[in-house]
Parts: structure tokens; C-alpha cells; sequence
């Protein structure tokens, strides 16, 4: 148990998706205008990093993985050398393409507004580095099932966080006067580097 | 070459940004650029993509109906990346080491599919390969840029070879920690969307 929650603490803050390892920075920019927006964003991404990490490992280890065909009738034995972790890419990203298809239909039945705000964002979920790059982690670190599940939850959290703390950050600064040229995303990148300098605090922690 | 198409192939450059205006592509843009080394090998890789999977989307925009086009845009792209992956496993397998996870993540590369689905999908082949591969110069300007200054500032160094002595090694140059570490990326890249904004006001934004 504790294993796991140290693997939560970590994917949250010291390992965090969107101040620590810059994914997922195109939505976290242009979708981090208002606090709402931003939570609906930062929901939509928990879930759909925490369906889809356990999903990719369970095709990684059970399909895509050398060796790890051996589990089929008849052919099985004969898989043992079949290596297709090369395909790797093109099935994660199906996946989350599908996920994020579920979650786009679910908004739209049950929170039609939200919809509307996230505009062309929401199925560009499919493509925001900090899903596919959930996936691509657990691939590296070889996760099991249970450990890929409590870090593709948390790395969401951590998206979550950070996204509704930027939101909030940006909704104040309105009241400030800032030069011409760095208005918009000048700024934001340099709130979102002090923002990645106060995470960094967390970076010694051992757990 | 005709006036649009120079246009086409340039304006990405300084005029049409697909960094520092369209926000495109960030992610990789700060993660990769500690070195000058991992930066041009990513910017080759993507550029390659960017320009192939325009010429091939805009090759078969006519013959795919609108509803399944992300999909197939993804198709595409996922398989042109596991092509650029192979390559660089084979032939520089120490640098595809270093990059780890975002030679995958060229995928979920906001340029390549913005472009695909922004200019490949309306327009003919020759136009779509010179956009294709003018957006990546725009790109990789500012890649190798950010990572020239990065590397010379964080280490003293240029391509792993010493520039600025170290004091540790005797010299006199004192190596700005905080241009390695994450939040030294966004100043940067924050501080160049300044100037380039101060030189072409027109992209200053709203208030």
C-alpha cells in the first residue's frame, strides 16, 4: 500500500506532467484562460489518463510485448520470439483516440456548457503529449497493471492541479499592467516557469 | 517559384510562428533543448514527419470522408514517427536513448497534426509539402535557438565541447544552473516571444 501511495505523491507533484516533464503544454496554455474551463479540462484529462495507462499496459504486456503472445491457443508456443513492441505507438494512440471519443459524447449529453467552453480542445485530448506520454512512461518503466493505474490517475491530478492553479493565476493578472509585447503567452510561459520553479521544491523528496 | 508558394514555404518563419504565435508544439520544444546535440536530431525527425505527412494527407484528402479524417490523419502520422524511430534507434542509438519518450511524442506533436488538419487537407501536394516543411524550419529555429543559449549558458558549452571554461575546471565562466533546469526554458522561450513581438507588433495581443 505504501508503495502505491508513494507512487501517487510522486506522479502528482514531483513528477508532474505539465510543470516537471512540459506536456501537455498546448491545452495547458491556450485552456487555462478561466478557473471553470480549466477544471473541466483538468477532470476530462484525469479520467481519460486513468482508463487509458492501465489499458496500454494490459496491451503492451499482453499483446505487443516479446514473447507475450504465448498465451494463445495452438500458435501460442510458436509466438515466443514474435516481437511487436514496435507497433507500439500506433496502438496507444488508438486507444486514447477512443477514450477520448467516449468522454467528447459524455460531456456533450451531460454538460452541455462545459462542451461549448472546451471547444476544439476537448478532442484534442487525443493528441495532448501528457496522455500519450503517460502511456509511453509506463512502457519505460515497466508498471504493473495495478502501479500503471495509480500513476496514470495520478499524473492526471498533477495536470489537473497545475492547469486550475495557472487558471487562477491568469484571471488576477488582468488586473495587471504588462508590457505590449509579452501580453498572452509571453507572460504565461514566464508565470508557468516561476510556477515550475516553486514545483521543483518537491524534487528532493525521497519516497 | 511563385510569390505564394515563397510565401507558403517562409512566412513560418518570424511571420507566422507555429511556436511563439500559433502555440503549437511546445511540449517538445522545451524538454529537448538542453543540448544542442538531442535538439537538432529532433528537429530533423520532425521535420521529416511534418513534411511527409502533410504531402501524404494532402495526397489522399479526397478520398477520405470527413467523419473518420482524425483518425486516418493519425494513422499517418503514428506511422511515419514508428519509421523515424526505427531510423534512429538504428543508426544514432545513443542520442534516441537521451530523447527518450519524445521521439513517440512527435505523434501527439501539436505541428504536425495542426498542419495536417489546417492546410494539408484543403490545399494540393506541392503546396502542403513546402507548408509542411516551413512550418518545421519555423520550429527548429527556435528549438536550435533555445538550446544554443540553453547549453552555452547552463554548462558553457556547445555541441559537448567547452567554450566557456567552468570555474570548477580553473576558468572564469560561472554556469547559470537555472537555464538547464525546466523554468530556465520557459524564461527563454517568454522572453523571445517578447522580443519577436517587439519587432513584428502586429502579433502583440488583446488585451
Amino acid at each position: 500500500m505504501e508503495h502505491y501511495l508513494s507512487l501517487f505523491i510522486k506522479a502528482v507533484f514531483v513528477e508532474n506532467m505539465a510543470l516537471a516533464f512540459f506536456l501537455g503544454m498546448c491545452s495547458f496554455l491556450a485552456c487555462s484562460k478561466r478557473v471553470t474551463t480549466a477544471f473541466g479540462l483538468g477532470l476530462a484529462v484525469v479520467f481519460v489518463l486513468g482508463v487509458t495507462c492501465p489499458m496500454n499496459q494490459w496491451i503492451f504486456n499482453h499483446l505487443l510485448r516479446e514473447g507475450a503472445l504465448t498465451w494463445l491457443p495452438v500458435v501460442g508456443p510458436r509466438m515466443v520470439n514474435v516481437d511487436l513492441s514496435f507497433l507500439g505507438f500506433i496502438s496507444y494512440i488508438g486507444t486514447i483516440a477512443a477514450v477520448t471519443q467516449i468522454v467528447e459524447m459524455t460531456i456533450d449529453r451531460f454538460a452541455p456548457a462545459l462542451y461549448g467552453a472546451l471547444g476544439v480542445f476537448l478532442p484534442l485530448i487525443a493528441v495532448n503529449c501528457a496522455i500519450l506520454g503517460a502511456s509511453l512512461f509506463m512502457v519505460e518503466r515497466d508498471y504493473t497493471f495495478a502501479e500503471s493505474a495509480v500513476f496514470g490517475f495520478g499524473s492526471g491530478l498533477g495536470f489537473a492541479l497545475a492547469i486550475v492553479a495557472l487558471a487562477a493565476i491568469r484571471e488576477r493578472m488582468r488586473y495587471g499592467n504588462v508590457p505590449a509585447g509579452l501580453r498572452g503567452l509571453g507572460i504565461t510561459f514566464i508565470v508557468t516557469g516561476l510556477m515550475a520553479i516553486g514545483f521543483m521544491a518537491f524534487s528532493g523528496i525521497q519516497l | 517559384m511563385t510569390r505564394k508558394r515563397r510565401s507558403i514555404l517562409l512566412d513560418p518563419l518570424f511571420n507566422n510562428n507555429p511556436i511563439a504565435l500559433q502555440v503549437l508544439g511546445i511540449c517538445s520544444a522545451l524538454a529537448v533543448t538542453t543540448k544542442m546535440e538531442t535538439a537538432l536530431v529532433m528537429a530533423a525527425a520532425l521535420t521529416g514527419v511534418v513534411s511527409l505527412s502533410n504531402l501524404v494527407v494532402s495526397l489522399l484528402r479526397n478520398h477520405v470522408p470527413t467523419n473518420v479524417r482524425i483518425i486516418f490523419q493519425l494513422a499517418v502520422i503514428a506511422s511515419l514517427v514508428i519509421v523515424a524511430d526505427q531510423i534512429l534507434k538504428a543508426y544514432l542509438y545513443d542520442i534516441s536513448k537521451q530523447l527518450t519518450v519524445f521521439v513517440g511524442l512527435i505523434i501527439t506533436n501539436c505541428i504536425v497534426m495542426g498542419r495536417a488538419e489546417g492546410f494539408a487537407m484543403q490545399n494540393g501536394p506541392v503546396d502542403s509539402l513546402l507548408d509542411g516543411i516551413g512550418n518545421a524550419l519555423g520550429y527548429d529555429l527556435v528549438l536550435v535557438a533555445t538550446a544554443f543559449f540553453r547549453e552555452l549558458l547552463g554548462s558553457g558549452k556547445l555541441f559537448g565541447v567547452t567554450v566557456f571554461t567552468n570555474v570548477t575546471d580553473g576558468g572564469w565562466y560561472y554556469p547559470n544552473g537555472l537555464m538547464i533546469l525546466s523554468p530556465g526554458a520557459f524564461f527563454f522561450i517568454g522572453l523571445m516571444i517578447w522580443a519577436l513581438r517587439t519587432w513584428k507588433s502586429g502579433q502583440v495581443e488583446a488585451e
